[in-house]
């Protein structure tokens, strides 16, 4: 069986290249802070990246200068207002020089897309955009007829990033890799890509894998790399394992806010540290304490044995 | 415990008792998450969560301080991907009503969360739609709840993200169909609002203290009045102790 365990270093020096469409899935929930931190550290650049919910990850990663396009369907630090380092590049008196490119969809519109390039379709047909601007101002929108009958509906061309990357609770080291709690879009994130990193908290054996096969989200046939990096979400979360840190999204507010307070905050949490443990390190551990939940475990089923 | 009580726990409760039979509810954060919660203690028992995340028949623990907050998993009746929610929940018809809101709304509930200004270099950039739009879509109808002033209650909208009411839409007989009805019920710092048969925003109660001059001075167009305007009834002793000492005890949403 093949190892497929690497550092986040070589992961993102071997999988992600300047240009690519990046996806880093996860709703709220499992966001891939570690990588998108290192993507940051290497200095890629010119990278189209794709998220339904930027998020802060995508905010630090825009500030950073990584990307010169975003392409998503609702743009806010949830819960708590806005991310305001991509709004400095967005709105009217951005700077001609940083001004981001976007391509812009609904949360439907979203998944359908990742839904059609994972299944190697031209098209996604939804019930939404009726009546809507979000046509008028994005192109890539289309109505089609059904071939059916006489009705038409919004379609949603194929999203195929280069490179998928998805946080996990758990993988085996072929990159079998198991999710539970919000599953967002990841699968379909995955299977749409060229490329998959998978970044755990935990790696386990290939037994813990096979004992639970309906908890499998995404199989190691189609997982390039796995890195394994505890509290690699963190400011978000893994179910189970720790919650949101949602003081940090309120700090983000006001960090973001002001663009040197951001700058001067990816240079000591982000260039300052080598990579997640060392980032982890710095957080005061009566912080990571408080984030940790209470045990809820699931009732344990039989798949019985057939022999 | 007083009575006196705060424009947000008002709007919670006008809200909440609009779910009165209801069975299938799509909530956000924040203040239709309360008041989602309060009905489903009061007027509709049995009511079912659903968030956009990807979660059905959801009991949170918790106030969720976001969409996507792990107490809405923890003891849910399912945890689905988001294209399934999205595919099988809402667009398959299951949703009763989806809460919305926006910063800026018109007199037929069209609602814009996208920008202000135009879209290629907006004074303010706005979140977008997340699920708004087909929620707005599909839903069998939309509750909306947000606060009133010139700002927000326009005459026309910057941009439309998500489409209000159908009874207004001009061009009803083209092709494109949309399975819900739009928004019917508007509830605000000020008042609570239905939709005329012809789709426009009309006046149905006044929340208590409120005049007919201040809704006016807090909206772009002049009021459609409806036939008995009344007073918003308003909360109980018990609507109010389950939001301060269940619902929101740090007052995040409704102080």
């Amino acid at each position: 069986m093949s190892d497929k365990v690497a550092s986040m270093h070589d992961a993102i020096a071997e999988l992600v290249r300047d240009g690519d469409t990046v996806a880093i899935e996860g709703f709220t929930h499992l966001i891939g802070f570690a990588a998108g931190h290192e993507i940051i550290r290497q200095g890629r650049r010119e990278l189209t990246l794709a998220r339904l919910t930027p998020d802060v990850v995508y905010d630090q990663m825009i500030a950073a200068g990584v990307a010169r396009k975003l392409v998503f369907s609702w743009l806010g630090n949830p819960g708590v207002g806005s991310l305001h380092g991509i709004r400095r590049r967005l709105e009217a008196d951005a700077d001609p020089a940083q001004r981001l490119e976007i391509e812009e969809y609904s949360h439907f519109g979203m998944v359908g897309r990742y839904t059609a390039g994972a299944s190697k379709l031209p098209f996604y047909p939804l019930r939404s955009y009726v009546d809507s601007d979000l046509p008028r101002v994005n192109s890539r929108i289309r109505p089609i007829s059904s071939p059916y009958g006489d009705e038409t509906v919004y379609a949603v061309p194929p999203l195929n990033p280069d490179v998928t990357i998805v946080h996990a609770q758990r993988a085996s080291a072929a990159g079998d890799t198991q999710v539970w709690g919000l599953v967002g879009c990841q699968k379909e994130a995955a299977f749409a890509a060229d490329r998959v990193i998978v970044v755990v908290e935990e790696l386990v054996d290939e037994s813990v894998i096979r004992a639970d096969p309906n908890r499998t989200l995404i199989p190691g046939l189609i997982v390039d790399v796995v890195v394994v990096e505890p509290w690699g979400a963190h400011p978000s979360y893994a179910q189970g394992h720790y919650d949101r840190d949602n003081a940090f999204y309120l700090e983000w507010d006001a960090i973001s806010r002001d663009e040197t307070r951001l700058q001067a905050w990816l240079g000591e949490w982000v260039h300052g540290v080598s990579g997640r443990a060392e980032y982890v390190a710095k957080l005061p551990p009566d912080r990571l304490e408080a984030l940790t939940p209470g045990p809820a475990p699931s009732g344990e089923v039989d798949y019985g044995s057939y022999r | 415990m007083s009575d006196a009580f705060t424009k947000s726990e008002m709007m919670i409760v006008a809200a909440a008792r609009q779910l009165a039979g209801r069975r299938v509810c799509f909530v956000g954060v924040g203040l239709p998450n309360i008041a989602v919660n309060l009905a489903a203690r009061t007027v509709s028992p049995g009511l079912e969560l659903v968030y956009e995340a990807g979660v059905f028949g959801a009991r949170p623990a918790r106030l969720p301080l976001s969409i996507g907050d792990p107490t809405i998993v923890t003891g849910a009746t399912a945890a689905v991907s988001m294209v399934e929610l999205f595919a099988f929940y809402l667009q398959g018809g299951l949703i009763d009503v989806g809460f919305l809101g926006g910063a800026q709304i018109d007199r037929y509930g069209n609602l814009n969360t996208t920008v202000i200004g135009p879209y290629d270099a907006p004074t303010t950039r706005l979140p977008g739609s997340g699920g708004a739009c087909e929620i707005a879509i599909n839903a069998g109808e939309i509750f909306v709840i947000m606060r009133q002033s010139r700002r927000s209650f326009v005459e026309r909208l910057d941009f439309q993200t998500s489409p209000g009411n159908l009874a207004a839409r001009h061009d009803s007989d083209g092709p494109m169909h949309r399975p819900g009805r739009g928004p019917s019920v508007v509830v605000t710092d000020l008042a609570v609002f239905r939709f005329d048969a012809d789709g426009e925003m009309t006046v149905e109660s006044l929340h208590p203290g409120v005049t007919a001059d201040q809704l006016r001075e807090a909206m772009a167009w002049e009021p459609r009045w409806g036939a008995a305007v009344g007073m918003t009834e308003p909360p109980s002793l018990e609507e109010l102790r389950l939001i301060r000492e269940e619902l929101d005890p740090a007052g995040v949403s409704s102080r």
